[in-house]
């Protein structure tokens, strides 16, 4: 097939982007991870395995995030139901809009509503006191509990649009025929909707999941000095230690740790990352 | 015998608007009743309410005697093939088909056995493991009626399930329907906009239009005898005529149409002096009638053959232009007529039924 | 169970209750963010003393409101100048991606393809530093072998841009593919048939098609690089975007001018995300 100049004016700037900008830099992220002292080492690794401040930190993000990706299913579920199969129609385009509105803006401002809300001086802590339900503030940040429900809250979205368009896709009279054939509800759940729901329940947990272990701002706001995110190990060997062959056989641990993941949530439910992704 | 299904008064509004308004009837046991309407004339409310997926504004409706108020769909002895069948996707045939019994902790072996029998009764033997859409059109249509069967329901609801079929294969399933209700005998409730396919099938059926029942009876009876122009119009096709009706004579009146043709007709009973719609089947009217005595004639103009089998017709147009379907009998007599053809139509003043205007037009 | 089948008013209540109290951990956090930028406190807390505007216009020398505040307004003009070559240089290369990926075949589309979609597992701090290491890398090499020091390559303005750029791309390919894979191909051969240039039906007939899809994720394209933290957060150099900027602010402490900051960031975003939406719904 003879290529037209229209073929080579689409695949150059998409070449360029892809090889000078993903290939390129992540080939020298593995190779300086494998480099100490101006030579071929794998001591970067070694430290890793060696110090259990790393893999311990390493393992705690990971089940952190597991975790994470579960609870924000078990919120997103019942409000994906609600928007699609529990609201009248002309409330539900409202509802979208409500819901994905506050994901417009910038993280950043999101956590520092919840830190300026929890914090021993905030507006939460003020409340209780004034309602007599506290006698002195009490501080709310800078523990697991409320790191893991600040990572939900910034991860939610990436949940609760794949459920919904996923469960708008689900023909209503499936669920009236299981229910007029004697279903109680938990058993509707179980056969119908969340079978029919994988797809949306594959790719959601794979974003969330993937986005939770990179996050490096809420763990870090909100986790406080104790949070031991491994993004913050990372962070910490580039800017404040200076390693970066340090920083880089971290980093390159992270990607694969959560390439991993996501692998194997494709695996276990048979889909292709071109199906998740769009 | 006590009916099956006895339902009285029944009204449902949304809001301001009356779906159903004061229906009654009984279905007796065995039968294979329809409701045939419109889109819109209030049919689907009136199953779904049957089923229990709403509730009634006014009036009761008794299953098998029991007052069946307060009932949720899945305590009702009563199951419903959806429209689209609602196959669940994500399991095979015979999941499918065990699901309710399953809901009644039925035991497995038990589940087994009568998995089996029913697949061999809705002739799929062997078919439980094939995913639902393995399946062609009039399979899903089958297992989808066998999965509510296996329930042994008194009442089995159809919601227009042949609706998304070809037509073809919609020809073959009714009559497909028919014999299986025959044969194992449960009640059927089956709601329709398709005339043909209510007549073919049912003992009964109840023509529904605006929230109320027009008419029930047999097939032949609202074909023969519709009680009310919207039936005469709805079942069957039918020619009609505006006018006036000029003279009553016991059950037959003289009708004076729009166009000044006069017209000797059986009377509905309520039309009386004024004016009147007259309706007449295409295969009512003979074409050059060799004895035209007592018959009412008139000439027309042949437009057009619309040739198509048994169901062959002349498209004709009377000499101020209103336009007539003629049934054209393939017995080869009316191979002459071509189009532009002046002809002489004749037809019995029985077959021909004026109404009274002013109530019910559809 | 669902809206067709009839439910208990408990049912229908808990529901209820479970959706309003997720609208409220949704909304608290934005909603106690803007009302303090208005309390005349020099902390972002309560108690409530008063509204005020002192956190927008006061000019010192107690109280600095945001725009009398060069920090943060040149963090702002960054972060702008930022996103919108970003956006820019997204669309124009995302929209290549879409016609290459959608309307062209090849050996090793596939692969290639896979590479598009790579940015999107790729953890945000992850991106950043190996495009921190390559840009070095590729510093030192241009250094040692022709004495040439290119500032691109050090964390910089451009360093940013092109961070970002490397994954927002495949949002912008993703959204332009998936309306340019409803497309009609049939149109463009009828305005071949009446006698257009490849290049003319592209112009005249599939991007404006495609109009739409682009100006949105262009949008998308803006606000993404507008607020990015992870991958930025690596690549900044003496020009730190506001993300940036605000992260150390509210890291040494809070004053009221964050609140301010973000109120603005709030309405902002707002407005373009419904602007958005409003497009969207006219399609």
């Amino acid at each position: 097939m003879r290529r037209g100049g229209l073929f080579w004016l689409f695949l150059t700037p998409v070449l360029v982007w892809l090889f000078l900008l993903i290939v390129l830099p992540h080939l020298d992220l593995l190779i300086l991870s494998f480099r100490a002292d101006g030579a071929w080492s794998l001591e970067n690794y070694g430290t890793f395995f060696t110090e259990p401040i790393y893999w311990l930190t390493f393992v705690r993000t990971a089940a952190y995030s597991v975790i994470t990706t579960f609870l924000t299913l078990v919120v997103s579920l019942p409000v994906a139901f609600f928007i699609t199969k529990l609201s009248r129609p002309g409330v539900r385009g409202f509802l979208m809009v409500l819901l994905l509105l506050p994901f417009w803006v910038s993280e950043l401002v999101r956590v520092y509503g919840w830190m300026i809300l929890l914090r021993e001086s905030g507006v939460l802590n003020y409340f209780l006191l004034q309602l007599g339900l506290l006698e002195k503030p009490v501080e709310m940040l800078y523990n697991d509990a409320t790191m893991i429900m600040g990572l939900v809250y910034t991860s939610m979205l990436f949940m609760v649009v794949p459920l919904v368009s996923v469960m708008e896709g689900l023909d209503d009279s499936l669920v009236e025929a299981a229910y007029d054939l004697g279903a109680s509800k938990a058993c509707i759940w179980r056969t119908i909707i969340i079978p029919h729901c994988k797809p949306g329940i594959t790719s959601g947990s794979i974003v969330v999941f993937m986005l939770v272990l990179g996050n490096y701002l809420t763990p870090n706001l909100m986790g406080g000095k104790n949070s031991l995110w491994f993004t913050e190990q990372i962070y910490n060997q580039f800017i404040a230690s200076f390693n970066w062959n340090q920083g880089a056989a971290f980093g390159f641990m992270l990607l694969v740790l959560s390439s991993l993941i996501i692998w194997l949530g494709l695996k276990i439910t048979g889909q292709r990352l071109g199906e998740v992704a769009s | 015998m006590q009916p099956d299904l006895v339902v009285s008064h029944l009204v449902k509004d949304f809001g301001t608007f009356r779906a159903v308004d004061d229906v009654s009837f009984p279905v007796p046991k065995g039968s294979f009743f329809s409701i045939l309407g419109p889109s819109g004339c209030g049919k689907t409310t009136l199953l779904r309410m049957i089923a229990g997926f709403e509730e009634q504004t006014g009036g009761t409706i008794e299953i098998s005697g029991r007052d069946m108020r307060g009932v949720t769909p899945d305590k009702r002895p009563v199951n419903l093939v959806f429209q689209h069948l609602a196959l669940f996707p994500m399991m095979d045939v015979a999941e499918n088909i065990a699901f309710g019994l399953k809901r009644r902790k039925v035991s497995s072996a038990e589940i087994r056995r009568r998995t089996e029998e029913i697949l061999e009764r809705v002739d799929l033997p062997g078919y439980g493991a094939k995913r639902i859409n393995q399946l062609s059109g009039g399979q899903k249509q089958r297992v989808a009626i066998a999965r509510c069967l296996v329930l042994e329901p008194s009442l089995l609801l159809l919601d227009e399930p042949l609706g998304a079929l070809d037509l073809k294969l919609r020809e073959q399933m009714k009559v497909e329907l028919k014999k299986l209700q025959a044969k194992i005998g449960t009640t059927f409730i089956y709601i329709t906009h398709d005339q043909s396919e209510a007549l073919v099938m049912s003992d009964t059926v109840a023509v529904m239009n605006r929230g109320r029942f027009e008419q029930v009876g047999t097939p032949q009876e609202l074909y023969g005898d519709p009680h009310t122009p919207f039936v005469a119009g709805f079942v069957g096709d039918s020619n009609r005529w505006e006018g006036e009706v000029v003279e009553m004579d016991g059950e037959t009146v003289l009708v004076r149409t729009d166009e000044d043709l006069v017209f000797r007709a059986r009377r509905k009973a309520d039309a009386g002096k004024g004016p009147a719609t007259l309706f007449l089947r295409p295969e009512a009217m003979l074409i050059e009638p060799v004895d035209a005595s007592g018959l009412n004639t008139f000439p027309v103009t042949v437009r057009a053959i619309l040739f198509d089998g048994a169901n062959s017709r002349l498209l004709t147009a009377t000499p101020s232009g209103h336009e007539l379907l003629v049934a054209l009998p393939q017995n080869r007599a009316f191979d002459h007529i071509r189009p532009g053809a002046d002809i002489t139509l004749g037809w019995h003043p029985q077959s021909g039924i004026a109404f009274g205007r002013g109530e019910g037009r559809p | 169970m669902i809206r067709s089948l009839p439910r208990s008013r408990a049912y229908d209540r808990s529901f209820v209750v479970f959706v309003v109290l997720y609208f409220v951990f949704l909304f608290a956090p934005l909603l106690v963010t803007c009302v303090l930028a208005f309390n005349d406190s020099d902390f972002p807390s309560l108690p409530w003393r008063g509204f005020t505007l002192d956190w927008f216009l006061a000019d010192g020398p107690k109280r600095v409101g945001i725009f009398e505040d060069p920090d943060n307004l040149r963090a702002i003009w960054v972060s702008f100048q930022t996103a919108i070559w970003v956006s820019a240089s997204c669309v124009v290369v995302g929209v290549c991606a879409a016609f290459l990926f959608e309307q062209e075949n090849f050996r090793g589309k596939n692969f290639l393809y896979f590479l598009m979609l790579a940015p999107l597992v790729i953890p945000g701090v992850i991106l950043g530093i190996s495009i921190l290491l390559g840009a070095t890398t590729a510093g030192i090499y241009f250094e040692d072998h022709w004495n040439l020091d290119i500032e691109l390559f050090r964390p910089s303005f451009w360093l940013v841009v092109v961070g970002q750029f490397s994954f927002i791309t495949t949002f912008v390919t993703l959204v332009v593919s998936a309306r340019l894979r409803k497309f009609d191909r049939s149109l463009e051969e009828a305005a071949l048939n009446l006698g257009a240039t490849r290049l003319q039906v592209i112009w005249h007939i599939t991007l404006r098609y495609l109009r739409t899809s682009i100006i949105g994720s262009g949008a998308v394209a803006f606000l993404m690089s507008f607020e990015n933290f992870n991958t930025t957060l690596f690549l900044v150099g003496s020009q730190p975007t506001l993300p940036i900027n605000l992260y150390l602010q509210v890291r040494d402490g809070s004053t009221p001018v964050i609140n301010s900051v973000s109120f603005l960031l709030i309405v902002g975003t707002s407005l373009l995300a419904l602007g958005n939406l409003y497009l969207d719904r006219k399609e």
